[in-house]
């Protein structure tokens, strides 16, 4: 290294941090951490017999994304995954703030009740109760939809305890200037508590959208083609050993199955840690 | 008044009834009965389903391995959480990258990683194997052998869950006032002192926090085992949640199905009930 030859103090200093135990374990569980995912873009990228020969200039190739994308209808998988984020996200938007309103604002008799009965539900998810989901969502006669993979999550008490959360540190007064001047309980919501908690939004969004791509044990009960299969489910599908896929193949479909997701994170990193996090203190 | 704010609740309460109060009650009421065969209408035979299920060997060992899997996988993530936070918290070359890696496997999809995993584990042409083989050893059985595989799926968690946990530990730690670190500086107390009798006990609540996560994650989250295992060799590896997946969806055995479900239920109420007790104390809802 170039600052042994200039052995001063400071840089003496700057090289025992650079070496110290610390930086090199912090380093080497980095490296440990991120390896699974350094390997599949390796392996993706490289013609199968460099699955396990690290070669340095082992030639790259598109082939095995083509091959994926051939093999299974990624394009119609995308498009399912893309609409049900979106339907279940806009749902939720809705569903949960007008009950995350009333219960920030409206006297309710025995509210404080109903809303422990709401936070129930941040313990007995959809996937818990497959059994009982899975006939109610076929008594609606919704299996095989993405409205049935979405709709048992549509209600969130997540949803509706942040966004009480946040309702609440608006100031009244706030809602008594917008009520002199003529504006009805929708307006206030809407242009009053619904703009002020963007942030709020933003951050559950984000952790709903990650959520909800990768969800799997749901979707694979209640779909069974691929119509309404999303972006899991057919990779799960696809990748099952025996099928006898080629790995590079599999590899290459996992990526392709995270990469969206992937990139917004790697834009978008503080915005997506920041959420997780607003999120998970509850 | 009320009856509008009746109204903005309505369609959240309905949903709730329909996909959260209502399976529940009814997976209850399963549970006590024996389905009628070709339309006779079913049996209550009480308890007579928990006897069954509780002489089922099968259901032990999952249970079990259940168990194992969470007091193997909880404690050893919340290790690495609270080191990688303190890694990052503190002066380091390349910290974002560091803090990427370390985060990078939370917004993966389980199913994802878990096809990344079994290019590791994979018995002949796996990397662990071919590494192992280069070194002289013979390969290990990961997946396939039962002494090993539930270990093997536990080691893919861990590497799944720890960073998101992480990031709880790095915002208290950041949280917390520099002053404390500079009164023991001046008292010349030790790093390893310092940790733990300051920074360990400060960062009490957000353990327990992460704690109630991981034990709902370790009930809930089951996804790798369809790429991994499929619970096997010979249930090695199945889970609550999975062995209620195939008494309902691969035996058809619905009642049975139930009865894990009431199970599980238990299992998350005593959580709920840790949670409400030893982490609400300190919040206030209002």
């Amino acid at each position: 290294m170039s600052t042994l030859s200039s052995f001063s103090p400071g840089t003496a200093h700057r090289f025992r941090t650079w070496l110290s135990l610390e930086t090199i374990a912090a380093w080497l569980l980095a490296l440990i951490w991120i390896f699974p995912l350094l390997y599949a873009l390796w392996a993706a990228f490289h013609p199968s017999e460099y699955m396990v020969r690290f070669a340095l200039f082992a030639p790259l190739t598109l082939d095995n994304v083509a091959n994926a994308w051939a093999q299974a209808p990624f394009a119609r998988y995308y498009l399912n995954t893309f609409a049900l984020v979106t339907g279940v996200v806009i749902g939720q938007f809705v569903v949960c703030t007008l009950a995350a309103f009333a219960f920030a604002r409206f006297p309710i008799p025995g509210k404080n009740a109903l809303f422990l009965l709401v936070l129930i539900q941040l313990f007995i998810f959809p996937e818990v109760l497959i059994v009982e989901n899975y006939r109610m969502v076929s008594e609606l006669g919704l299996i095989n939809t993405l409205t049935g993979v979405g709709l048992p999550y549509v209600a969130s008490a997540f949803g509706i305890f942040l966004l009480r959360q946040t309702f609440k540190t608006i100031p009244q007064e706030l809602e008594d200037a917008a009520r002199i001047e003529g504006c009805g309980w929708l307006e206030i919501l809407w242009k009053v508590y619904v703009p002020l908690a963007k942030p709020t939004y933003l951050a559950y969004g984000l952790v709903s959208v990650s959520h909800h791509w990768n969800n799997f044990l749901w979707p694979l009960v209640v779909t069974n083609s691929v119509e309404s299969r999303p972006l899991t489910v057919g990779l799960g599908i696809f990748s099952a050993p025996e099928t006898g896929v080629n790995w590079a193949t599999i590899s290459a479909a996992t990526l392709l199955s995270i990469a969206p997701l992937l990139v917004a994170f790697l834009l978008f990193q503080r915005q997506f840690v920041q959420s997780f996090l607003r999120a998970g203190i509850r | 008044m009320q009856l509008y704010g009746a109204l903005l609740l309505l369609p959240a309460a309905v949903l709730l009834t329909m996909f959260a109060y209502l399976p529940t009650v009814t997976t209850l009421i399963s549970s006590l009965y024996l389905p009628g065969f070709r339309g006779a209408p079913a049996e209550f035979v009480g308890l007579e389903n928990y006897r069954l299920l509780f002489d089922d060997p099968t259901f032990w060992k999952v249970a079990r391995n259940n168990l194992l899997y969470a007091l193997g996988t909880i404690p050893t993530s919340i290790a690495l959480a609270l080191a990688m936070a303190l890694f990052v918290n503190a002066r380091l070359p390349g910290r974002g990258l560091v803090r990427m890696a370390y985060f990078t496997p939370t917004i993966l999809p389980m199913i994802a990683a878990a096809n990344i995993w079994m290019f590791f584990y994979a018995p002949q042409i796996g990397l662990f194997n071919k590494l192992l083989g280069a070194l002289g050893f013979s390969g290990v059985n990961w997946l396939g052998d039962p002494a090993v595989a539930l270990y093997s799926v536990m080691a893919m968690s861990v590497w799944k869950e720890a960073g998101f946990f992480m990031i709880f530990y790095l915002a208290a730690l950041q949280a917390m006032p520099p002053e404390l670190k500079e009164a023991s500086d001046l008292e010349g107390t030790s790093r390893w002192s310092f940790f733990w009798r300051v920074t360990f006990p400060l960062l009490m609540p957000t353990t327990l926090f992460v704690l109630i996560n991981a034990l709902i994650n370790a009930v809930r989250v089951v996804d790798h085992l369809f790429i991994l295992t499929k619970g096997g060799p010979n249930n090695a590896t199945n889970l609550l949640l999975y062995y209620v997946y195939e008494n309902a969806f691969a035996f058809f055995d619905r009642t049975m199905a139930a009865t894990i479900t009431v199970v599980i239920l238990l299992t998350l109420a005593i959580i709920a009930t840790l949670k409400f007790t030893l982490l609400d104390r300190r919040t206030h809802y209002q």
